[in-house]
């Protein structure tokens, strides 16, 4: 028999908390479907545990988790322990308006990759396929 | 054109106009060039400025009589914090105040709920009991500014304390000139922050139209609000039709709550975003103005002029500005800012260069309102009405852009068997709206990605991109100050009488029949907090979970 | 810890004891098939318990994830540790999808309940062989029952749940519904009909025409299910949003289970669904060997290029070998 071969990309996509811009969202929900990934779309007002919850559950390679509201270097943060308190090693990815001097700080905490206001589709696209891979 | 009155010759129509603009008071400039050459407050035919279906303008001179209101929002921190902002604006030439919610406010969360942690004051100021309220109008007399608050979901509230504070500051509430944003059915299609379902939260606004209708005659109960429709990635033509479409959902709702079309329609406004692309945003001014006339003089039998005209606030667009190259961003919004208007507004925020970024910083800010200061001063947009009109080009935009509009109209009745309101929910429930919205976010992406679009800074003429920027940074101690504030409240309120308003409410709201502005305005007396009686009101109307639709 | 590095066996025990981070992982083996696949398959076959497997299907826009939510509360409230497949359709340009079931039912599960995205992926078969795979693994992690939820609109998917026990078939008011659905084929599989958003107007309708059509075919005939027993579908009404018409279509499901049982119906569906996984298993099997040959025979330098003998050989030379 031939092996597997379908290693598909699957990534969950949230937007944490309150904040209910999901424009970009919904746009990178589609870029990463037009580049081959599966995407579980969870959309607005989760939580750190529903996400780990859907993670486990849908085997994902990926978070990516979208920021209007000023609160990521909070909430980014927060991602990131939630899934090494469960163990889980997958990487975080922050899109959204996120100044660019903040990009270190969220590294700093274990952010895989942060994407600022205008990353282009490639650039999404590179982010995600690179931090899934250095994850592995 | 067939709107002429079909008594009236273009002469008729251009004596009454000059009537109307002969009576009318004007400001006391020049009318001129730079290089000082007189010009007329109108060229071109009828129907005039002032005159129905008022695409030219809703009054004789535009302008000539008083320039739009240069309305700047801000609110961040405390409330302390946008206090002192407020009276800076006031200091500054600015002449009304506009106030953003944070997050968890404007959810209906207090500040000390699990939801709100790592939000608090962050994108806005947080309002959790009358106390902050104020605190936010402190030294500020509520009888002589006008204000806007952009709070959608729990607005009663917002409401409730606003005119709690003026009773305690001695100020009529009959007084109170200002807008309450209160346009939820935006929030289900763009924006996304409701509390409850459509029906209970459409009753709510029924009772806020009616309260406001005999109670508070300068305040206008809802601005009906494209702005986050296009920030959510739709058409100009869908920003126009689905903010007018939700207009007349609104009419017919408050319609079916017993009220008189011409007792609340005047008091209705609109907010709508102003793009890059000069020429449809001028259209989709001019059309929003005739179609609105034209809907309700002939839909909804409105029998009084006032009840016609579209006014609306115009912001420039947020969701245009980039985070490469920040300082070219003034440009664009120089360019929005003069559509707006050139296409008539009412009022008008200007926004930051740095907001792709960040919340404005004072700097920033002041820039931003100096950008709508030349516009107004120094172009000479206002010494003219509806300036572009006539033109074959600006004519057929307006056109085109009402045809789309009509387009939408005609699937919304189809939805809701001959009433909009109807077509609206269910355009809401079965993800009409968002998806049409989504499409088109996405469809714009791609051609900026393919480069078929050009933004400059973005995707073309990229260099000079400078990473050492002034951003304006939220003192993190804010939550902490906040909790601390909303603590003592709690401790220093009457409970018992807190718990009996709330139950009050509960009743209320169980009620179909009872109005909720004035219970909810007991409970705000009490010091119940935004949490307390969105809970409350929740516990009756149940919570809206949406369903996704990418 | 890293559970792509675990064995198949540590996976397995894991997911058996309840590990659902582990079911994920044996899940997305399973989807990708080869013989990992067919070591999951070999591992779990014994442990099955006989999991409940319901199909639920309908038009886009029915409902079908509210409604698959409300069912599984209805479920867990009895006493039952329900599981969830939802199937969303792959984009057949980039053969990447955007599962967005999980979301629609989110509000509505009790937390903690396992639901799975699963996008089709376009391969031929591949959804056949991957469904009845991931049913057992969930059915070996305990979970009882699982619920199937398809979109009912390709061939595949429709097969996927009239494969289960019962089909439930979701339409909504309006004769178009009950008319595409017919068109479909999901007449034809329903055990269980449910009218979701039954607070609509034309609901009684729907209701009726659904009847009517039962009615004409038991006059016909028609009405021996595929697995020669006869079952009346009992059509309920529902209001997802709201929860109304849940306990009856549990009921109603149940009830369906209790005649299969009662008629002997069960092992002749259990049979018919071992029999299409096997066929579809097969089919691969033979197909992969039958690309092997092709990309071993050069077909032009053939002494007799004639299409027929030449097939003929390569199947005789496939079933030689073992």
């Amino acid at each position: 028999m031939t092996a597997g071969a379908d290693h598909r990309i699957r990534v969950v996509l949230a937007k944490l908390g309150l904040d209910g811009h999901d424009r970009g969202l919904k746009v990178v929900a589609r870029i990463l479907r037009d580049a081959g990934m599966e995407v579980i779309y969870l959309g607005l007002r989760q939580t750190t545990s529903s996400i780990i919850a859907a993670v486990e559950q849908e085997d994902a390679d990926a978070v990516g988790l979208s920021m209007h509201n000023a609160g990521h270097l909070t909430l980014g943060p927060k991602m990131v322990n939630a899934l090494r308190a469960g163990d889980i090693n997958v990487p975080v990815i922050i899109g959204g308006i996120i100044p660019p001097e903040d990009e270190e700080e969220l590294r700093n905490a274990g952010v895989a990759a942060v994407l600022g206001p205008g990353a282009s589709a490639e650039e999404v696209v590179e982010a995600v396929r690179q931090s899934v891979a250095s994850a592995a | 054109m067939e709107e002429n009155r079909t008594d009236e010759t273009p002469d008729d129509a251009r004596a009454r106009w000059q009537a109307a603009y002969d009576s009318s008071r004007l400001r006391d400039v020049p009318f001129e060039t730079m290089s000082g050459v007189e010009v007329e407050p109108v060229y071109g035919d009828a129907p005039y400025p002032g005159q129905y279906p008022y695409t030219r303008g809703l009054h004789p001179g535009v302008y000539r009589g008083r320039l739009w209101t240069m309305r700047m929002f801000a609110g961040f921190g405390t409330a302390e914090d946008t206090n002192a902002r407020f009276k800076d604006i006031l200091r500054n030439g600015g002449d009304g105040l506009s106030t953003a919610f944070d997050m968890p406010t404007l959810m209906g969360y207090d500040s000390d709920s699990d939801w709100a942690e790592g939000e608090v004051g962050r994108a806005g100021v947080a309002v959790d009991t009358l106390a902050d309220m104020e605190d936010l109008f402190a030294d500020i007399n509520l009888g002589e500014v006008s204000t806007s608050m952009t709070i959608n979901g729990p607005a009663n509230v917002a409401l409730a304390q606003y005119i709690a504070v003026a009773e305690k500051t001695a100020v009529d509430r009959a007084k109170l000139s200002g807008t309450i944003q209160n346009d939820i059915l935006k929030e289900y299609q763009a924006q996304k922050e409701y509390i409850y379902p459509p029906r209970p939260s459409m009753r709510i606004i029924t009772d806020m139209m009616k309260y406001t209708t005999a109670e508070m005659p300068r305040w206008h109960p809802i601005s009906i609000s494209g702005y986050h429709i296009r920030e959510a990635g739709s058409t100009a033509a869908q920003e126009l039709a689905f903010t007018l479409a939700n207009g007349f959902a609104y009419v017919e709702a408050a319609v079916a709550a017993g009220l008189d079309v011409d007792d609340f329609a005047k008091r209705l406004s609109f907010f709508f975003n102003s793009h890059s692309d000069f020429f449809e945003e001028l259209g989709k001014f001019r059309a929003a103005r005739r179609i609105w006339a034209r809907w309700m003089k002939n839909h909804y039998g409105a029998a009084q002029e006032k009840s016609w005209q579209c006014r609306f606030h115009t912001q420039t667009a947020g969701v245009s500005l980039t985070a490469q190259q920040p300082e070219i961003n003034i440009a664009r919004v120089a360019l929005q800012a003069f559509a707006g208007a050139a296409g008539g507004t009412q009022s008008l925020h200007t926004d930051s260069y740095d907001e792709a970024h960040a919340l404005p910083t004072e700097d920033a800010a002041r820039i931003a309102l100096r950008t709508q200061q030349i516009v107004a001063y120094e172009t000479g947009v206002a010494n003219v009405a509806d300036p572009f009109g006539g033109a074959p080009f600006i004519e057929w935009m307006t056109d085109e852009m009402e045809r789309q509009a009509e387009a939408v109209f005609a699937h919304l009745l189809d939805l809701g068997n001959g009433s909009i309101l109807e077509g609206c929910y269910e355009g809401v429930e079965n993800g009409y709206f968002v998806g049409e919205i989504a499409d088109a976010a996405y469809r714009y992406e791609r051609e900026v990605n393919a480069g078929r679009r050009i933004i400059v800074g973005v995707n073309r003429f990229t260099d000079g991109d400078d990473e050492n920027r002034q951003l304006l940074r939220i003192d993190p101690t804010v939550e902490e100050l906040q909790l601390k504030r909303l603590g003592e409240v709690k401790q220093s309120r009457n409970s018992d009488a807190v718990a009996a308003a709330l139950a009050d409410l509960k009743a209320a709201a169980e009620s179909p029949d009872a109005n909720l502005m004035p219970p909810t305005i007991e409970a705000v007396k009490t010091y119940a907090t935004e949490g307390e009686i969105t809970s409350t009101l929740a516990g009756v109307f149940g919570r809206y979970v949406e369903q996704a639709i990418v | 810890m890293n559970y792509r590095t675990l064995s198949v066996p540590d996976l397995v025990d894991k997911a058996k004891a309840g590990d659902n981070r582990a079911v994920g992982r044996l899940l997305t083996l399973v989807e990708r098939g080869g013989t990992v696949a067919d070591e999951i398959a070999e591992l779990t076959h014994p442990l099955r318990g006989n999991a409940h497997v319901v199909g639920v299907t309908g038009p886009p826009g029915a409902g079908k994830s509210t409604l698959v939510g409300r069912l599984v509360a209805e479920w867990v409230e009895r006493g039952h540790r329900p599981a969830v497949l939802a199937i969303d359709p792959s984009s057949p340009i980039s053969g990447g999808a955007i599962l967005g079931d999980r979301i629609r039912m989110d509000d509505v599960v009790p937390e903690g309940t396992f639901v799975r995205s699963m996008a089709t992926r376009g391969h031929q078969g591949g959804l056949a062989l991957a469904v009845p795979g991931a049913v057992r693994v969930l059915d070996a992690a305990g979970f009882s029952p699982v619920i199937v939820e398809t979109v009912g609109v390709g061939q595949v998917e429709v097969d996927v749940v009239a494969a289960a026990d019962p089909a439930v078939v979701v339409t909504t008011p309006g004769m178009g519904d009950a008319v595409q659905a017919n068109k479909a084929g999901l007449l034809e599989v329903a055990d269980v009909f449910v009218i979701n958003k039954a607070d609509r107007p034309g609901a009684s309708d729907t209701r009726r025409d659904l009847q009517l059509m039962l009615d004409l075919a038991h006059v016909t005939g028609q009405d021996i299910d595929q697995y020669g027993t006869y079952f009346r579908p009992e059509v309920v009404m529902s209001t997802a949003t709201s929860g109304e018409g849940a306990p009856a279509t549990v009921d109603e499901i149940h009830a369906h289970m209790d005649h299969l049982n009662a008629s002997g119906g069960l092992n002749r569906r259990r049979a018919l669904r071992i029999r299409a996984e096997v066929r579809s298993r097969a089919e691969q099997i033979l197909l992969s060997r039958l690309e092997d040959e092709l990309e071993g025979t050069d077909l032009l330098e053939a002494a007799d290029p004639n299409p027929v003998a030449t097939a003929e050989s390569i199947v005789d030379r496939i079933a030689g070998e073992s």
